[in-house]
């Protein structure tokens, strides 16, 4: 929430208490958002959380039950033609017209827009060169997702929203829309994503916004997100021998196969109490780790407690 | 603005030869059937009588107009719509009424080229005399016909579910009308009851325009105003239900 003081021209896309509901269910239940220009935003969370809701509220493609919406100082429900000049949006589905080829989809997107990239770059930019000439109907599935990036990028938006872009992709096929979506903010490009993959927001975006049961539930740079968790897994294995001595207070949980974790918020006195205990029985700690808790243990942690707070409502 | 997208629409069309194929092929494959079975037959019509070819040409131009701007529109809209194709064109800078614009302007296109070619075979292959000076009357009457069947086919995918579903409704609809609407049976062959239910709809007074101006024997222009104020009055109410109902979202 440290964004929201910035004077608007700073920012891209002001949301303020946001609300969705479809008949009596609340997909969306007053969120605030403030997005830098220039800057990769991701709306992370799992499916169901509202995520779709607020990004094609903000696309201007479905309306909203209350706050307040600002998108490069338009307000999208109102359907104006020049803020879809400025924007480009590239939905889950493909929508273009199976039978032109992929430089005739490519041109004939530009055309709507008063200022569009060149259609030779734009083809550059999604890696589709070698199929300019080809029907839209033969590409492959990962072709087609690129072209549908490339529609999106026809205008030269200023503002591009992707709504989880590499859903269903293979590894080698996501490294190269996230190498495509880099690309995009080295040119200037206001980037919202959406996405239910961890790593996506943690490889793309400069700040990343948690979403579940239609709430923000934490916002920051994916660092600060770890880091606001100070807390430090410790791992190993209960070796037979320790058995016998009286197991010391941290360990709370011994699991049947002896796996022992133990989450700290002062690894160095709980290192050394363990170490004691191991090193008075003269035995080692098998596959003894110890690792910060990762983005992956909050978000699931952050998640979790949403949706206990959700079914308890 | 909408011509460009027009040229875009009309290359994809071509580029889909089942669909281009059948929206062609039925119009003129009723023109050649109907002609080999009954064309030589005297059928009475105002002021005299005449060979049944000189109904069903324009009877089949009216088919064509059906099949042009009623059940492909409406078809090819429901797989654009499914396709997300509609959305997508939402999100750009492309006014909607441009767009829709464009979609009823290639299906008028077609259906224009598809009169154009069952009037040049009714005059080369079964003698049957182009109209001079109805032609303003026969024009017009496309033209308004065009425009209603567009209206009406674009309300109509608000009743499609689903892209399969397409088909059944869109010839539930357009089928039996063509039946009892003096197209494919000429209305003094069914009972009275039937006429006037057809009489409801637009679709007989469409074809009645059309044959008036091919009667030999009109004297007058042609025009068929009585006829031509009830299609137009359909044309209103498609094109309020279009804008009540239309929806630009895939449904599932």
């Amino acid at each position: 929430m440290t964004t929201s003081h910035l004077p608007s021209p700073d920012l891209a896309i002001r949301v303020a208490g946001l609300r969705m509901a479809y008949g009596p269910h609340e997909a969306v239940r007053g969120i605030d958002l403030a997005v830098r220009r220039g800057e990769v935003f991701a709306l992370l969370g799992p499916n169901g959380a509202g995520k779709t809701t607020t990004v094609e509220i903000l696309e201007g493609h479905r309306s909203r039950t209350g706050g307040t919406v600002e998108v490069l100082g338009h307000d999208p429900a109102r359907h104006e033609r020049a803020y879809k000049e400025r924007i480009g949006i590239v939905l889950q589905s493909t929508g273009i017209d199976r039978y032109l080829t992929v430089g005739e989809a490519v041109d004939m997107f530009r055309g709507y827009y008063p200022h569009p990239r060149p259609r030779e770059e734009v083809l550059a930019l999604v890696g589709l060169e070698a199929q300019r000439d080809e029907r839209v109907r033969r590409l492959s599935g990962g072709q087609q997702r690129r072209l549908n990036v490339a529609i999106g990028l026809a205008g030269d938006p200023d503002l591009m929203f992707l709504d989880e872009p590499t859903t269903g992709f293979d590894p080698a096929a996501r490294r190269q829309a996230w190498e495509m979506i880099r690309n995009l903010r080295s040119t200037g490009t206001t980037v919202f994503l959406t996405t239910h993959y961890l790593d996506e927001a943690e490889q793309l975006a400069d700040r990343v916004a948690i979403i579940a049961g239609g709430r923000i539930i934490a916002e920051g740079s994916p660092q600060s997100l770890a880091s606001g968790q100070t807390r430090t897994v410790i791992q190993f294995r209960m070796p037979a021998a320790l058995c016998v001595l009286p197991v010391p207070p941290e360990v709370a949980e011994v699991a049947d196969d002896g796996r022992v974790r133990i989450e700290t918020a002062e690894p160095t006195r709980t290192l050394l109490a363990l170490t004691r205990w191991a090193g008075d029985a003269g035995v080692e700690l098998p596959n003894l780790t110890v690792s910060r808790a990762t983005l992956e243990d909050i978000y699931l942690q952050l998640v979790d407690a949403s949706e206990a707070v959700g079914a308890a409502e | 603005m909408v011509l460009r997208q027009i040229r875009y629409e009309w290359v994809a069309f071509w580029r889909n030869p089942a669909a281009a194929f059948f929206t062609f092929v039925f119009p003129l494959l009723f023109l050649v059937i109907f002609n080999m079975v009954f064309g030589n037959a005297e059928i009475s019509v105002p002021g005299g009588t005449a060979r049944a070819s000189t109904f069903y040409v324009p009877a089949i131009a009216a088919m064509s107009i059906v099949n042009a701007c009623f059940t492909s529109l409406a078809m090819s809209v429901t797989i654009s719509r499914d396709a997300g194709v509609l959305k997508r064109v939402r999100g750009t800078p492309l006014p909607p009424w441009a767009y829709l614009t464009a979609r009823i302007g290639l299906v008028t296109l077609v259906a224009l080229l598809l009169i154009t070619i069952v009037v040049s075979l009714g005059a080369l292959a079964y003698g049957v005399s182009v109209p001079t000076h109805t032609m303003p009357a026969f024009i017009l009457t496309v033209l308004v016909s065009a425009a209603t069947c567009s209206a009406l086919g674009l309300a109509v995918t608000a009743l499609v579910p689903n892209t399969d579903a397409a088909p059944p409704v869109v010839n539930g609809i357009a089928l039996p009308l063509l039946f009892i609407s003096d197209i494919f049976v000429r209305a003094e062959r069914v009972p009275p009851w039937v006429n006037r239910l057809a009489d409801v709809f637009p679709l007989s007074h469409i074809s009645e325009a059309l044959q008036t101006a091919f009667n030999p024997f009109e004297v007058g222009s042609g025009f068929e105003w009585t006829h031509l104020a009830v299609i137009a009055a359909w044309g209103v109410v498609g094109m309020l239900l279009a804008l009540r109902f239309f929806t630009w979202e895939p449904r599932q």
